[in-house]
């Protein structure tokens, strides 16, 4: 019983994380078709600003954290993805593929390739009782901490006038912008709420692996890939529900594959995803403004 | 009149025959200075050209994305090192593989053309799903068949040893039979698109909807480039290991990637012009970068860029074409026969 309490609590916990993750990018793809490659990198720069401010106090972290991540954001959606506005959804992932080598050499060069450790959030590893079950803190923040977020942007979309904007403008972007949306504040919004959202993926993150290369980006950027394709391009319950299950399958995985097949997990995971992708490729939730129109 | 007609063939065939020419001046110049860092720079260029015409077989006549094709490139890799390496050397280094490929010693040219028959039979088993997709579910599942191989590759201990480099490849490549397998990837790609299925193949790029309705499978022509364009890629790969002299799953990755991308999207997608200009202006780009990371000297002091140099520039020159120029710098063109009036 303790084995399978712990166990739910680091499936809903990882679940919830990768959620988050699906959801920055589900935000942007959403509004301007960009399936942002370099989302994962804003993440391992977060990494870095953590480690960098490590010094401080916590609320320093956090806060110079938050603003670095909705800053590059911003700035690379004015240098290299407002230029690309036009171009088709593949250029653009090309686009971004491009923006993700270019951030993550960049580190290599500044910070070299050997990982730095921090201890940020350290603390929050400890365990403690729950109904008689030892359970790890973080997982308990995580879980909170994405539920208030998730309630806050659902809040901002529906209740603010900008947010109102943003969801017409992921309808059907030449009509809002007939209808007076203007085009450049809706989307330098979505990529710093998506910036913002990256934040608290990389504080929560970070705070559990310790540690921080110019790679990290990578494996989150896959996952938030699988997770938005699961759950429905273009869908931001889609993104969340595809993030969770794409977490809770990766522990169930890991609980149940036979030994000899857990270094393959990876595969199926991804065999899965192409097999979803053939028979089903509009995801779980299947969104009207992403069909194509002839 | 059999002039006429030599002369009507040549004018067919100008757009391949102009680019040996070029490649063939190319290597001339580079036998000339006797360089033999230039002579490798030329060989490992023409590996990688092998691949981007592959890419671009599927890539440029489709106008699907793929992220993947590395992940043939490294079945062909290892496909090729199963063959060639000599049968002492093989059991030592792998010991369980199948006896019959154990004992194997396959000539390098015929061993490389086989190498890229692995690479085609799972191109086909998964592209019967994959041909299906285009945009960005083409880039995401390519993707992750890019995972599945290395995943799969590299914990295959027995046939891989895993994320260790096997030795032993014959390192045979010189820059007149690098050339060769320059021509054999271009006339492959030339005689595909000139065909009927390529210019179907071409058809459903430049409109689904049309295409469809004169007739044209879509799927069917999206699985047969693909498989064609894997075939390619695999052989690429299983030279371009014969260049390196080793195998590792490390080399087929991320930045395998965005490199063969980068080239065939600097060149032009479109056109195998394209693929093949793209390969050479990035090469060229790449080793500058390389001279500036080696330091050059201005007067009594050194300077040196700092290592990562070569893949900023990359980036960077990558994402000035996408913004400015995203037909690349052929703007998708090939290049015609320049001496006759044309045709109206």
């Amino acid at each position: 019983m303790t084995v399978i309490v712990q166990h739910v609590s680091d499936a809903i916990s990882l679940g919830a994380l990768y959620a988050l993750l699906a959801l920055g990018i589900g935000l942007i793809y959403g509004i301007m078709r960009l399936v942002n490659f370099a989302h994962g990198d804003f993440i391992m720069i977060g990494g870095y600003t953590i480690f960098l401010t490590a010094e401080q106090n916590v609320v320093v972290t956090i806060a110079a954290t938050i603003l670095m991540m909705v800053a590059l954001a911003l700035v690379s959606e004015r240098i290299v993805f407002r230029p690309l506005r036009r171009a088709s959804p593949a250029t653009l992932l090309v686009g971004s593929v491009a923006l993700s080598y270019f951030l993550s050499n960049l580190i290599l060069v500044v910070f070299l390739g050997r990982p730095k450790t921090m201890s940020f959030g350290r603390d929050l590893v400890e365990h403690f009782e729950f109904l008689g079950v030892r359970i790890p803190q973080i997982n308990f923040v995580v879980i909170v901490v994405t539920l208030v977020l998730m309630a806050g942007l659902a809040l901002f979309l529906r209740k603010t006038t900008i947010g109102t904007n943003m969801r017409a403008a992921a309808e059907d972007f030449v009509m809002a912008q007939l209808l007076g949306v203007r085009a450049n504040v809706v989307i330098a919004m979505a990529f710093a709420v998506g910036g913002f959202l990256a934040a608290i993926v990389t504080l929560l993150y970070f705070s559990q692996t310790g540690s921080v290369s110019p790679r990290s980006g990578l494996p989150l950027v896959i996952i938030a890939f699988v997770a938005t394709v699961v759950g429905g391009l273009g869908s931001l319950v889609g993104a969340a529900l595809g993030g969770f299950v794409v977490g809770v399958i990766s522990v169930v995985l890991q609980i149940i594959l036979p030994v000899d097949l857990r270094p393959f997990r990876d595969a199926f995971v991804f065999a899965l995803v192409i097999l979803m992708l053939v028979f089903r490729p509009g995801g779980l939730l299947i969104v009207q403004a992403m069909r194509e129109r002839v | 009149m059999a002039e006429n007609r030599a002369l009507a063939l040549l004018r067919r065939v100008w757009p391949v025959v102009s680019l040996a020419l070029i490649l063939l001046v190319i290597a001339i110049a580079i036998r000339l200075t006797d360089d033999i860092v230039l002579e490798d720079v030329y060989i490992e260029a023409l590996a990688k050209l092998v691949v981007v015409v592959g890419l671009y077989i599927f890539v440029g006549n489709t106008g699907v994305i793929s992220f993947g094709h590395p992940a043939f490139m490294a079945m062909g890799a290892y496909a090729t090192a199963w063959l060639t390496i000599p049968p002492n050397i093989k059991r030592i280094s792998l010991p369980n593989i199948w006896p019959a490929l154990a004992e194997a010693h396959v000539a390098v040219i015929p061993a490389n053309l086989l190498a890229g028959l692995p690479a085609a039979a799972f191109a086909f088993l998964v592209g019967l799903g994959i041909s299906r997709l285009a945009g960005i579910a083409a880039g995401i599942s390519t993707f992750g068949l890019l995972m599945i191989v290395r995943v799969v590759y590299s914990n295959w201990e027995d046939w891989t040893l895993g994320f260790s480099t096997i030795m032993g490849q014959p390192q045979y490549l010189t820059i007149w039979n690098s050339f060769g397998w320059g021509i054999f990837a271009m006339v492959v790609a030339f005689a595909y698109q000139e065909s009927r299925l390529g210019l179907a193949a071409r058809a459903s790029r430049e409109d689904e909807v049309a295409a469809r309705a004169t007739g044209v499978n879509i799927a069917r022509q999206r699985l047969i480039a693909f498989v064609l364009s894997a075939y390619l890629v695999g052989v690429g790969g299983a030279i371009y290991v014969h260049f390196i002299g080793t195998v590792s799953i490390e080399t087929f990755y991320v930045d395998m990637v965005v490199i063969t991308l980068v080239m065939l999207i600097v060149g032009g997608i479109n056109s195998l012009a394209g693929a093949v200009l793209g390969t050479i202006a990035i090469t060229a780009l790449i080793e500058m970068l390389r001279n500036l990371e080696g330091g050059f000297e201005i007067g009594a002091t050194v300077i040196a860029a700092p290592r990562g140099t070569q893949e900023i520039g990359l980036a960077i020159v990558m994402l000035l074409i996408l913004i400015y120029r995203p037909k690349g710098i052929t703007g998708g063109r090939e290049i015609t026969w320049p001496f006759a009036p044309r045709r109206r």
